[in-house]
């Protein structure tokens, strides 16, 4: 917003806001109306791609899980599939998944409740990557070694 | 001649029950629920002993003979699948701009959605630990006690 507004508000704006403005290189324009937004659009494109991948390892979660009432030996199949070193790859990314969508839903939940959340939203997304980082320190390798130690 | 104007400011009256408020809200209560529950099903299912080796038809049987366990994968159904398959609603709803398509996946998604919360209700609550002719190996230790 503050780019756009830049010429009308330019006098409302502080000092250090407006030369900032003044000394982005116009050259660098894009016509259209392509948004180019900053850390708040990449969190929203990261929490809609997450979360819908999350939707949908949970439809075949449910139903993967569902074989318990089958028989023993049809669950043990379908879950050894989960077992097997590609799938612990792919347990990571599931976890890392998890991991970005609900942290950064913490953050959209501060960001709506928290008198200022709006204030602190940029600082919370690279909070975020802190927290999920220590997340998957924590869970990577204990997991690996279950998925590779055998 | 005379001419009434509206009253400047007033709202459109709005009837009945604002559902994407409640939706809304709800994306945030079950949002914060569900990081205790997932991260509670991850840890001990995936960090505690051998992690997802230890999964088979005995470690659930053996978690579902809690009542703890049968509550929180429970909830944990219920709330994840309705938050999901609202925020796919909320997504069908932004890039499905044909009335047509939009109404077909609606439909699908809340039939799957329904489908999907009955079944894995039904094998919550009619599960049975120790299925008759199943080898004992397969089976969770305290199956031995009672055939
Ligand atoms: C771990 C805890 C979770 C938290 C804290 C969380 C939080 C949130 C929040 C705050 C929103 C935004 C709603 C809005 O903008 O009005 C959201 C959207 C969404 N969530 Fe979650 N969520 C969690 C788990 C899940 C799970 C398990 C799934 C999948 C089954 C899921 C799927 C989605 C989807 C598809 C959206 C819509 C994204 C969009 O509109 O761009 N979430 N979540």
């Amino acid at each position: 917003m503050p780019e756009k507004s830049a010429g009308a508000l330019a006098d409302a704006q502080p000092v250090g806001r407006k030369q900032a403005v003044e000394q982005k290189p116009q050259g660098l324009r894009v016509s259209g109306t392509l948004y180019r937004g900053r850390e708040g659009m990449w969190s929203w494109v990261l929490h809609r791609i997450t979360g819908v991948s999350i939707f949908f390892f949970l439809l075949v979660h449910i139903l993967d899980t569902a074989l318990v009432r089958l028989s023993p030996e049809a669950y043990n199949a379908v879950i050894g599939a989960y077992q097997t070193p590609i799938m612990g790859l792919g347990e990571v990314g599931l976890v890392g998944a998890i991991g970005f969508h609900a942290l950064n839903g913490l953050r959209i939940i501060l960001v709506d409740f928290w008198s200022v959340g709006t204030r602190h939203q940029r600082l919370m997304f690279w909070l975020v990557w802190v927290l999920w980082a220590v997340l998957m320190i924590g869970f990577t390798p204990r997991h690996l070694m279950n998925v590779f130690g055998g | 001649m005379t001419v009434s104007i509206e009253t400047p400011r007033t709202l459109p009256q709005r009837r009945g029950v604002n559902w994407e408020k409640w939706g809304w809200i709800y994306m945030r209560a079950s949002g914060v629920v569900l990081v205790v529950l997932i991260f509670g099903h991850l840890f001990v299912n995936l960090m505690v002993g051998e992690g997802v080796h230890a999964i088979d038809f005995a470690f659930v049987a053996g978690k579902w003979a809690d009542p703890f366990w049968v509550v929180w994968d429970t909830l944990l159904l219920f709330l994840a699948l309705i938050h999901g398959a609202n925020g796919m609603r909320t997504i069908i709803n932004d890039y499905a701009q044909k009335p047509g398509l939009r109404k077909v996946l609606s439909w699908a998604l809340l039939g799957s959605t329904v489908v999907l919360l009955v079944l894995g209700a039904l094998v919550i609550f009619t599960f049975d630990p120790c299925p008759a002719g199943s080898p004992a190996d397969l089976l969770p230790s305290f199956c031995g006690d009672i055939n």
